[in-house]
C-alpha cells in the first residue's frame, strides 16, 4: 500500500516539512528547523533507498505510477511514475538536498529559517517534475521550480543578487511559455495531457518541426545551452552556496532531461532533422564556453562556465545518436552515447555540487569569490585543499572519478557519428584541464597570499562529512558505473527505438 | 593456479594503494617512522609477488593469462572490463616498476627526512606505484587509461610537491596539460579501436588485427586511410605526451623540480617510460603499419639527437640527466620506430636501472651541496663522497653504452635495428641515434668531470660536504649491481635466443644473428662504429673539461648562434607560450568580451529588456488620459478599417 504512494511521499514530505520549518520555528530558533531539515532529508533519503531497491532493472516501462483525476472537466491527471531515466535523478535530488541542508547547518545565519524551508520545498517540487507523467502536472512543477530558486537568488545572494534573480526568471520563464503552447497542441491531437499518450501521437513535419523550437527553447534555456547560457553564471555567482549547488547538480539536468523525456520521444523526425544544429551548439558549449572559462577571474563564475561545458556532453551524447545509427548501422554506440549522457548528468552533480559547497565554504570565510584574493590556502587548510583537488580531478574528468566516464562513453560513441565530432569534443581533456587546474593552482598553492589567508581555518567535521559523501558518490560511480548504467539500459533501450520510429504521417 | 595469479596479482597492485590510503590519511597519527615503515613494506610485499609470478612466467613459460576482475560498465554490445594480462612483458614491467620504486622508497627516508610534508611525500609515491602497477598490468585500454592519467596526476602531484616554490607550480601545471594533449590523440585513438574491433581489450584486437588491415577510413574529403596506421598513429600522440617525444617533450625538463627521488623513479624509470610500454604492447598494430613506425622512427630519433645536443649546454646537474632522459627515450621511440619491440622494452628495463641510478645518485650530491644544483659550483666532489662518485661512474658508463656495462648490450643492438632498418626515414634515424652516442658521452662525462673532477668551485669554508647515510648510498649500490650486469646476462635470452624471453608478447623481430652471446657482442662492437663514437665523445669532454678547461668557453664564443639555439632549447618553451597560452588567453577574452558580454548579453539579453521599456515609454504616450486623444485614434481606426473594407 504504502509502495503505491512513495512517490507522493517523496514529493510531499519535504513539501510539509518546508512548511512545518516555517510553521512552528522562527528567526531564533534555527536549531528546530535544521533538526527538521535533517530529519526531513533523511527520510527522503532512506525512502530513496526503498525506491532503488523495490525498482524493477528488467522493466522499461513505467513503475511505481500513481493515477488519479485532478482537474476533471480538463482531463487533467495527478498522474506519477518514474522509469530508469528520472529514478537517479530523483535520488540524485534528495542527495543533493542532504548535502545542502548539512552545509547550511554552519555557513548560513540569516533567515535559516526560510532557507532550509525553501530548499525542502524545492526538493519537492523537483521530484514532482522528475516523476510527472501529465503534461500539465509536469508544467506546473516545472514553473513552480523557480519561485524557491529566485527567493533564495534574490534574498540570500551576494552584492548583485537582484539583476541575477530576476534575469534568472524571466529567462527561464520566457523559456517555457511556448512549451505550454506546444503542449495544449499535443493534447489536442492525444486528447490526452499524459505524457505516455503524446508518445503514439503522429505528426507531420511541420508541427514536429514547431514543437520542435518550442521545447528546444524550454529546455535549452534550462540546460543551457549555447547561445542562451548567459543567465547561469550571473545566477551562480550571486546565489549562496546552496543556491548553485541546487542549480547545477539538479536543475541543469532538467533541461536534458525534457529531451529525452519529450523531444525525442515525441518528436523524433524533428530531433533527426535538426540534429547537426543541436551538434554544432554542444561543440559550442564545450570549446567556445571552455575558453570562456579558463580566462574567468571569479572562481564561481568559472565554476558555472565549466558546467556549462559539461553540459554541452549531455546535448551532444543525446543529439549524435542519429548519425551514429546512420554510419554504425547499429544502435550498440547509440545506446551508449545516451548513457554517456545519462551518466555525465548525473557525475556532473556531483562534481559541481563539490566544487559549489568548496567554494562556498572559502567564501563563507573571506567573502570573496575572485581568485586574485586567494593563493596558498593550501598551507592553511590542507584537508580542504586535498579534498578540492579530488573535485578538481573529476571536473577534469580523471579516470577513476565519475567525470571520466560521462565524457569517456560520449567522446567514444561519437566518433562513430563522425570523428571530426569526436576531435572537436575531445578538446575537452585540454580546455577542463586548463581551467579547472590553473585555477586551482593560483587559489591553493604558492605562498600565502594575505594575512587573511593565514588565519583561515580547515573545515569542521560537518563538512567533511558532506565531502566524504561526495568522495564516496565519485569514486563509487567512477570505478563502478555499471552500478548506473544497470538503471538505465531498458528504458534507453525503450527510449531509442521511440526515437529512431519516424512519426511521419 | 589462473585464480592464484589473479589475486597475486591484485594483491601487488593494491597494497601500494593500502600503503598510500594509510600513509596519506592517517599519516599524522602514525608518525613518520611508520609512515614509511608500511610503504616500504607493501612494496617490498609487492616487489616479492612480481619476483613470484615472473619466475612462473618468465622461466617456466606459464601463460600468458588474460584475467577479467569485474565490469566496469556494459553497454550497447560493448563491454568494459577490468582486468590483467599477464605475460612476459607485463612480467618485466612488474619488476622494473617494483624494483625501483622499493628503492626509491628507501632512498627518501633519507632524502625527505625533516621535510613537512614526509608523510605526503610517502603517500604520493606509493599511490603512483599503484596507478604504474594498474597501467601495466591491464588487459585493455580503459585500465592502462586509468593508470595512464593516474600517474599523470601523481606526477603533477609530485612536480608541484613544494607547492610554495613558484617554479614547481608552474612545471607541475606544465606537465599536467602537455599530457592532456598527449591524452587527446589517445583517447580519440581507443574511440577508433573501438569502432574498428568492437572492443578495447587487448586479446580481442589481437585476435582480429589482420581482418582490420585492410579497413580504410577516410577522414580528409575522400583520401582513404589504413585504419591500423590512423590508430596507431593517434595512439602515438599519447605516447608523445606521456613519453616526453618532441614536440611534446617540453614538460620534462620541468618536472625536475619535483624532489629528486620522483625524478629518478617517475621522470626516468618508469612512468615516462609509459609510452614505450603501451607501443611494444601494441605491437601487432604498429608491426602492420609502416607509415606510423615510420613517423615512430623519425620523431625517436629526431628527439634521440636533438635533446641530447640540450643537454650539453645544462649546468644544473639533474637538468643534464633529464635531457639525457629525453635522448633515450628518443632511442627507446627509435627501436619501436623499426619494429624491434624487444630491444626497445631491454632498453626500458636497463635504462630503469642506470638512469635511476643517476638521478638518485645527484641526489646524493644534491643533498651533500644543500641543494645547490649548480654543477658550475660544485667540483672535486670525488674523494669526498666515494661511493657516490663510483656509481654516478657506472650510471655514466652504462648510459654511454660501454661494454660490458647494461646500457652496451641494448643501446648497441636499438643502434643495429635503425641501422638495418628499411622504413622511410631509416637513414636519417641512423644518422641521428649513431651520433647521438657521441653527444651522449660528451654530455654525460661533462656532468661527471664538472660536479666530481677538478678543484671544489664552492665555498671551502662554510660547505663541508660529506657521503649521505645508508639509506641513500643502499639504493645506489642496489642499482649499480644491474646497471653493470644485467646487460651482458639477459642480452642473450631477450635478444638472440629465438623468440626470446618476451615470448609472443610483442612481435618479434630478427634482425641480427641469432647465435651472439654477451662477449662476442663486446668482440664485434669493436669494429662497430657506435662504440667508437661513445669513445670518442668521452674523450671530448676529458680534454674540454680536464685538459684545456677554457675550450669550452672557446667554443661557446666561435658557435654563439647554437649555443643560443641550444639555450633556447630550439624555441619550443616561447613558441608554446606565445603561441598556445598567449594566444588562446587572448582568443578566450574576445570569446567573452564580445560574445558573451557585448553580443548575447548586451545587445540580446538586456538589449531586449531595454527594447521592452522603450516600446512601453511610447506606448505610455498615446495612453494620455486626454478624451480627444483617444476618440481621435477610434475615429482614425474606423476609417482604416472602412478603407480596407471598401478595398476588399
Amino acid at each position: 500500500m504504502f509502495l503505491h504512494s512513495i512517490l507522493s511521499t517523496l514529493i510531499f514530505l519535504p513539501i510539509s516539512g518546508g512548511v512545518a520549518i516555517l510553521a512552528f520555528s522562527n528567526e531564533h530558533q534555527g536549531r528546530r528547523a535544521k533538526l527538521i531539515a535533517l530529519i526531513s532529508s533523511l527520510l527522503s533519503i532512506s525512502l530513496c533507498f526503498l525506491l532503488y531497491y523495490r525498482f524493477d532493472l528488467t522493466l522499461p516501462t513505467m513503475q511505481f505510477q500513481e493515477s488519479s483525476v485532478w482537474i476533471q472537466p480538463l482531463n487533467i491527471y495527478y498522474f506519477l511514475g518514474i522509469d530508469g531515466i528520472s529514478l537517479p535523478m530523483i535520488l540524485l535530488t534528495c542527495f543533493i538536498t542532504l548535502l545542502v541542508v548539512l552545509d547550511a547547518w554552519h555557513t548560513i545565519h540569516e533567515k535559516i529559517t526560510q532557507y532550509l524551508a525553501a530548499f525542502l520545498i524545492m526538493q519537492g517540487i523537483i521530484v514532482g517534475v522528475f516523476s510527472a507523467l501529465d503534461s500539465i502536472l509536469f508544467y506546473v512543477f516545472w514553473e513552480a521550480m523557480l519561485i524557491p530558486m529566485y527567493l533564495a537568488i534574490g534574498i540570500w545572494g551576494s552584492q548583485n543578487r537582484f539583476y541575477a534573480s530576476i534575469k534568472f526568471f524571466i529567462y527561464t520563464f520566457f523559456g517555457s511559455a511556448l512549451m505550454l503552447v506546444a503542449l495544449l497542441y499535443l493534447r489536442y491531437k492525444a486528447n490526452s495531457f499524459s505524457i505516455l499518450d503524446f508518445y503514439s501521437v503522429q505528426l507531420n513535419m511541420l508541427p514536429q518541426t514547431l514543437i520542435f523550437f518550442a521545447f528546444l527553447l524550454a529546455f535549452a534555456i534550462k540546460i543551457p545551452m549555447f547561445p542562451v547560457h548567459t543567465w547561469l553564471p550571473d545566477a551562480h555567482t550571486e546565489a549562496p552556496a546552496g543556491g548553485s549547488v541546487i542549480l547545477a547538480a539538479i536543475m541543469l539536468k532538467i533541461g536534458a532531461y525534457g529531451f529525452l523525456r519529450f523531444s525525442f520521444p515525441i518528436v523524433p523526425d524533428a530531433c533527426k532533422h535538426f540534429d547537426l544544429l543541436l551538434i554544432i551548439l554542444s561543440l559550442f558549449a564545450i570549446i567556445y564556453i571552455g575558453f570562456i572559462a579558463i580566462i574567468q577571474k571569479d572562481m564561481k563564475r568559472l565554476i558555472a562556465y565549466s558546467s556549462i561545458a559539461h553540459m554541452g556532453f549531455v546535448t551532444l551524447g543525446c543529439f549524435s545518436i542519429y548519425r551514429i545509427v546512420e554510419h554504425s548501422k547499429n544502435i550498440s554506440a547509440a545506446l551508449m552515447s545516451i548513457e554517456g549522457a545519462m551518466v555525465q548528468m548525473v557525475s556532473h552533480g556531483f562534481s559541481s555540487a563539490a566544487l559549489f559547497l568548496g567554494v562556498g565554504i572559502l567564501y563563507h570565510q573571506l567573502h570573496t569569490r575572485l581568485i586574485k584574493d586567494y593563493g596558498g590556502v593550501a598551507n592553511t587548510m590542507p584537508v580542504f585543499a586535498a579534498f578540492f583537488m579530488l573535485f578538481m580531478m573529476a571536473n577534469v574528468g580523471l579516470p577513476g572519478t565519475s567525470g571520466f566516464v560521462g565524457e569517456f562513453m560520449v567522446i567514444l560513441s561519437s566518433f562513430q557519428a563522425n570523428p571530426w565530432i569526436a576531435f572537436l569534443a575531445t578538446s575537452t581533456v585540454v580546455l577542463s584541464a586548463a581551467y579547472s587546474l590553473w585555477m586551482y593552482k593560483r587559489v591553493f598553492y604558492g605562498k600565502v597570499a594575505n594575512t587573511t589567508i593565514s588565519h583561515l581555518k580547515d573545515i569542521k567535521m560537518i563538512d567533511m562529512a558532506n565531502f566524504s559523501l561526495l568522495t564516496l558518490m565519485i569514486l563509487g560511480l567512477g570505478l563502478y558505473p555499471d552500478s548506473l548504467l544497470k538503471i538505465l539500459h531498458p528504458t534507453i533501450e525503450h527510449l531509442l527505438t521511440l526515437s529512431l520510429q519516424s512519426k511521419l504521417i | 593456479m589462473e585464480q592464484l595469479i589473479k589475486y597475486m596479482t591484485i594483491a601487488i597492485i593494491t597494497l601500494p594503494l593500502l600503503g598510500s590510503l594509510v600513509s596519506g590519511l592517517f599519516g599524522k597519527k602514525i608518525g613518520t617512522t611508520w609512515s614509511h615503515r608500511l610503504t616500504i613494506f607493501y612494496v617490498f610485499i609487492s616487489f616479492l609477488l612480481s619476483i613470484c609470478i615472473s619466475k612462473w612466467i618468465l622461466i617456466e613459460h606459464l601463460g600468458p593469462f588474460n584475467l577479467n576482475i569485474y565490469n566496469w560498465g556494459i553497454t550497447g554490445h560493448f563491454t568494459f572490463e577490468a582486468g590483467f594480462l599477464i605475460d612476459p612483458l607485463t612480467c618485466i614491467m612488474l619488476l622494473v616498476v617494483t624494483f625501483v620504486s622499493l628503492l626509491v622508497h628507501i632512498y627518501s627516508i633519507g632524502y625527505m627526512q625533516d621535510d613537512p610534508g614526509y608523510q605526503r611525500f610517502f603517500s604520493y609515491v606509493s599511490l603512483f606505484t599503484f596507478a604504474m602497477l594498474a597501467l601495466i598490468t591491464a588487459n585493455n585500454f580503459l585500465q592502462l587509461f586509468f593508470g595512464w592519467e593516474g600517474v599523470g596526476l601523481v606526477s603533477y602531484l609530485l612536480i608541484g610537491f613544494w607547492f610554495n616554490k613558484e617554479s614547481a607550480v608552474e612545471g607541475s601545471l606544465k606537465a599536467f596539460l602537455v599530457n592532456r594533449v598527449g591524452d587527446f590523440g589517445f583517447l580519440l585513438g581507443i574511440a577508433l579501436i573501438l569502432m574498428t574491433f568492437h572492443s578495447i581489450s587487448y586479446i580481442p584486437i589481437f585476435n582480429h588485427v589482420s581482418e582490420a588491415s585492410h579497413e580504410t577510413i577516410s577522414i580528409f574529403s575522400n583520401h582513404p586511410w589504413s585504419v591500423i596506421t590512423v590508430i596507431c598513429i593517434l595512439l602515438f600522440i599519447g605516447a608523445m605526451g606521456k613519453s616526453a617525444q618532441i614536440p611534446l617533450h617540453v614538460w620534462l625538463p620541468e618536472s625536475m623540480e619535483g624532489p629528486t627521488p620522483i625524478s629518478a623513479l617517475i621522470h626516468a624509470a618508469t612512468m615516462v617510460t609509459a609510452g614505450i610500454y603501451m607501443i611494444a604492447r601494441m605491437s601487432p598494430l604498429y608491426h602492420l603499419s609502416s607509415t606510423a613506425s615510420s613517423f615512430v622512427l623519425i620523431i625517436g630519433a629526431t628527439g634521440a639527437l636533438f635533446t641530447g645536443l640540450v643537454a650539453i649546454v645544462q649546468n644544473d646537474i639533474k637538468r643534464v640527466i633529464a635531457y639525457s632522459t629525453l635522448s633515450q627515450l628518443g632511442y627507446m621511440m627509435a627501436a619501436l620506430g623499426a619494429q624491434a619491440y624487444a630491444a626497445a622494452i631491454f632498453h626500458l628495463g636497463t635504462h630503469a636501472c642506470f638512469k635511476a641510478l643517476l638521478f638518485l645518485a645527484a641526489g646524493s650530491v644534491i643533498i651533500a651541496m644543500h641543494h645547490e644544483q649548480d654543477m658550475r659550483k660544485m667540483g672535486g666532489l670525488w674523494k669526498i663522497m666515494p661511493i657516490t662518485y663510483f656509481t654516478y661512474l657506472i650510471g655514466s658508463f652504462a648510459l654511454c653504452a660501454i661494454p660490458p656495462f647494461s646500457g652496451f648490450y641494448s643501446k648497441d643492438a636499438i643502434i643495429e635495428a635503425v641501422h638495418h632498418a628499411t622504413l622511410t626515414g631509416a637513414h636519417y634515424a641512423y644518422f641521428c641515434v649513431l651520433f647521438g652516442s657521441f653527444i651522449t658521452g660528451f654530455y654525460t662525462f661533462r656532468s661527471l668531470f664538472l660536479t666530481f673532477h677538478q678543484k671544489p668551485r664552492y665555498d671551502v669554508s662554510h660547505h663541508h660536504p660529506h657521503e649521505s647515510p645508508w639509506v641513500i648510498w643502499l639504493p645506489l649500490v642496489l642499482l649499480a649491481i644491474p646497471s653493470f650486469f644485467i646487460g651482458g646476462i639477459f642480452v642473450k635470452s631477450f635478444l638472440y635466443d629465438g623468440q626470446g624471453l618476451l615470448g609472443t608478447s610483442v612481435v618479434f623481430h630478427n634482425f641480427l644473428n641469432a647465435n651472439a652471446t654477451a662477449v662476442n657482442l663486446i668482440e664485434e662492437s669493436i669494429h662497430s662504429p657506435p662504440l667508437w663514437f661513445a669513445l670518442s665523445g668521452i674523450l671530448f669532454a676529458w680534454i674540454c673539461y680536464i685538459v684545456a678547461p677554457g675550450l669550452p668557453g672557446f667554443f661557446v664564443k666561435v658557435f654563439s648562434i647554437f649555443y643560443t639555439l641550444l639555450i633556447k632549447k630550439y624555441g619550443f618553451d616561447d613558441f608554446n607560450k606565445i603561441v598556445f597560452v598567449d594566444g588562446s588567453k587572448i582568443m578566450a577574452n574576445s570569446f567573452y568580451q564580445t560574445g558573451d558580454q557585448a553580443v548575447i548579453d548586451n545587445f540580446f539579453v538586456n538589449g531586449s529588456g531595454r527594447f521592452i521599456v522603450l516600446i512601453s515609454k511610447l506606448g505610455k504616450k498615446i495612453q494620455s488620459g486626454f478624451l480627444y486623444h483617444y476618440s481621435l485614434i477610434m475615429t482614425f481606426g474606423l476609417l482604416v478599417f472602412l478603407i480596407l473594407i471598401l478595398w476588399y
